[in-house]
């Protein structure tokens, strides 16, 4: 049986770790996805460009880089502000960027980019006409949203979603460096510590390929309820 | 007696696209029970007219008349707009349009199309929706589709859904956009049945056809349209038995 | 010239961290992941022909355990990977007393390691998808004529499919990029590695991260405009004639 040399309860609490920050970031990087995708596609030059900028700069920039950044950086500038509190007002508020926090907010900020790019693809796709009946039956574009573009969209839009996620739960990894405690990072210290890297490891590795297997699954059951109607494809 | 509006006025229509002035301001009154069918050769204009009644397409120029009332617009750098979408949500809900190529929703079954517009624009309870989906199915010879998905059905089957959803509206005015078009010639005798019962039962109907045997037997007036104005007007008997232009003449001329 | 000269010392004076010794470490830094990233896209390539090959056998034997790794590299995070490796080489017996334990030793050459075998995998399945994506007809042409199965690959297929595949290696090529930044984890000085440790000295993260983030940037964008480039020269045959 395989000994963990008693890391067996923080490896468990490690994965519970990666798990929540990768649904928390990926509800993050939705968000973004969908506003982003909308300024790309709306009428606004600036709004345009602001959204093509966030997506191009992003996307040309390692996750690490990013992810320090704006967990040392952000730290930083919070510092410069609660300094400034308290030397004009006298207000003693000190904050410490939340490792957690600071992870999924990288993170879903840096899938909004590419879930944007997915969600501009896919609003794309979904046929003129459906949309022009919903106009002519008088619907308002909000309604024309909710009943008729996103649930067309989401038919093209959930093998990105679904590739999206898989590159995203592998990034999760990024955050150990930046000193929280996903499974990644017990299993490292683990390794360090007992001089037995494989025993740490490979689990971990085995535990990323059944998240991936479970949410494959999962999607795959997702595109059949969206492709209801489309002649199952 | 109260005079009752009239359900749709549209006056001195002009649209273009780009530098081609498409519609030459045109003109048309749809009075209660009227059966109004637009014909003329591709290109004439005669869709977008019709897309312009519903500002599917904005208009340059002209008026729009709804029940008696005005739709608002304004100018802005993109051109000409309504000035309130609520009022023209308001009065697409009373035009319903029947589509050249269905646009039935594929993500939703015959009977969920049918209610959709009425539950979510109309506000109308879904049980009584449903009911009235079920009675106006059964009007189309549909009531075995009604859980299909429009891709499960053939294009005559699709086009019947799509007046049945239409009729749901309880519209002032019926737009129809060459709704036989994209069928197999042995499926559009089933679409037209359905459109001629319509028109009797006293249906406002707007009809870009190119069937010319419906334009005879069941409109009020055929107005043919040349290059953006209309070319000649009248009643049936007048406009297609007695043709007076020479570009008329040639286009009711047989092809073969 | 002169102004030039006055205006990089007056701006090099102006501040603390972007002195001639900084420079100097993103420079290296630069050279290390050039190296890095351009010695595991070479070979992982070469090793993905033949196991793209391999992959799309109808033989199971050989198309299994191919996509079994694929499966594995394309499924788990890189940077474990690059921990198994750089931890594991160890533990390989023996390995301590051959020539090639000073490489090895250096986290140089686990990173490489990791990030050949990682990139093979990738570009395995890119390549599959490419080769099963040749038309039919070009392979019942190429029967009809003749051809063996060995001269139909080398002639008709591999060289259509390197041509589809092109978009997507080239996503691949930054995307190697990008994961190169992992390498500093494991103490190795790449230009992420420069950025963390002169963020440490001078704690000035902004300074530091955002000015790696532009070199990142612009690498990033003359690997896409290369890209760009071969495929309007490899890809001319595929679009209409206007």
């Amino acid at each position: 049986m395989l000994d963990l040399h008693g890391y067996g309860p923080r490896l468990l609490e490690g994965a519970g770790v990666t798990l929540q920050l990768a649904v928390l970031s990926l509800a993050l990087a939705i968000l973004l996805g969908l506003a982003t995708a909308s300024a790309r596609m709306s009428r606004g030059w600036l709004l345009q460009r602001l959204a093509t900028l966030y997506t191009t700069v992003i996307r040309g920039v390692p996750d690490l880089v990013l992810m320090m950044l704006l967990f040392f950086g952000g730290q930083m500038a919070l510092n410069v502000i609660t300094d400034a509190l308290y030397d004009r007002f006298g207000v003693d508020w000190y904050v410490n960027l939340n490792a957690f926090a600071a992870g999924v907010i990288t993170i879903g900020f840096i899938f909004g980019a590419y879930m944007g790019e997915t969600f501009r693809g896919a609003f794309m796709a979904v046929d003129a006409g459906q949309i022009e009946a919903g106009k002519a039956y008088g619907m308002s574009p909000w309604l024309v949203f909710r009943r008729i573009r996103f649930p067309q969209m989401m038919r093209h839009a959930l093998p990105g979603i679904s590739n999206n996620w898989m590159v995203l739960l592998k990034t999760t990894a990024l955050v150990s460096v930046i000193g929280l405690s996903d499974m990644v990072r017990v299993a490292a210290e683990a390794s360090r510590a007992t001089h037995e890297p494989f025993t740490f490891l490979l689990p971990v590795a085995a535990a990323y390929l059944l998240i991936a297997s479970v949410s494959e699954w999962l999607f795959a059951w997702l595109q059949k309820r969206y492709n209801i109607g489309f002649g199952g494809h | 007696m109260a005079e009752t509006p009239i359900p749709l006025e549209v006056r001195n229509i002009k649209k273009r696209f780009g530098d081609t002035e498409v519609l030459k301001g045109l003109s048309l009154s749809a009075h209660k029970g009227d059966v109004i069918t637009l014909i003329g050769a591709s290109g004439s204009g005669k869709s977008t007219f019709l897309r312009c009644m519903n500002l599917l397409e904005q208009p340059d120029e002209g008026d729009l008349i709804v029940h008696g009332e005005e739709v608002r617009f304004r100018q802005t750098r993109h051109g000409r707009e309504p000035a309130d979408w609520k009022q023209v949500v308001r009065m697409r809900a009373k035009l319903s349009m029947v589509f050249q190529g269905f646009n039935l929703w594929a993500h939703m079954t015959l009977l969920e199309n049918i209610i959709e517009a009425p539950v979510h624009v109309l506000g109308k309870p879904k049980k009584e929706a449903i009911e009235q989906a079920r009675a106006l199915l059964e009007r189309v010879g549909l009531t075995a589709r009604a859980d299909a998905y429009p891709a499960q059905m053939s294009g005559g089957q699709q086009q019947r859904g799509a007046i049945a959803r239409a009729l749901a509206m309880d519209p002032e005015v019926m737009l129809f956009d060459e709704p036989t078009s994209a069928l197999d010639p042995e499926l559009v005798g089933d679409v037209l049945k359905v459109m001629h019962e319509l028109a009797e039962e006293g249906r406002t109907m707007i009809v870009v056809t190119h069937e010319m045997s419906f334009a005879r037997d069941v409109s009020s007036q055929v107005i043919y349209l040349h290059q953006g104005l209309v070319e000649e007007a009248g009643a049936p008997d007048q406009v297609l038995g007695n043709p007076q232009s020479p570009r008329l003449k040639q286009f009711l001329a047989p092809k073969y | 010239m002169d102004v030039l000269t006055t205006w990089f010392h007056d701006l090099m004076a102006g501040n603390a961290i972007f002195t001639a010794q900084t420079i100097g470490y993103y420079w290296d830094g630069l050279v290390t992941t050039t190296q890095l990233v351009f010695l595991s896209l070479v070979i992982g390539l070469v090793l993905a022909v033949p196991l793209a090959i391999g992959r799309s056998s109808d033989r199971r034997w050989i198309s299994l355990p191919i996509y079994v790794y694929t499966y594995v590299f394309r499924g788990t995070p890189l940077l474990i990977q690059l921990y198994i490796i750089y931890y594991g080489v160890v533990f390989f017996d023996g390995i301590q007393e051959t020539f090639l334990w000073p490489m090895l030793r250096e986290a140089f050459y686990p990173a490489l390691i990791a990030f050949t075998l990682n990139t093979a995998a990738y570009t395995t399945e890119i390549f599959r998808g490419a080769i099963k994506a040749t038309a039919r007809g070009e392979i019942e042409a190429a029967r009809a004529y003749g051809m063996s199965d060995s001269l139909m690959m080398r002639r008709i297929i591999l060289p259509s499919a390197f041509r589809r595949a092109l978009p997507a290696y080239g996503n691949e090529v930054i995307f190697m990029l990008h994961a190169s930044a992992i390498a500093s984890v494991v103490t190795l000085m790449d230009l992420t590695g420069a950025a963390r440790f002169i963020y440490a000295r001078y704690y000035a993260p902004f300074e530091a991260f955002l000015f790696v983030a532009a070199i990142y940037l612009c690498l990033t964008f003359a690997i896409l405009y290369f890209f760009r480039w071969l495929e309007k020269r490899l890809l001319a045959h595929l679009r209409p004639q206007s």
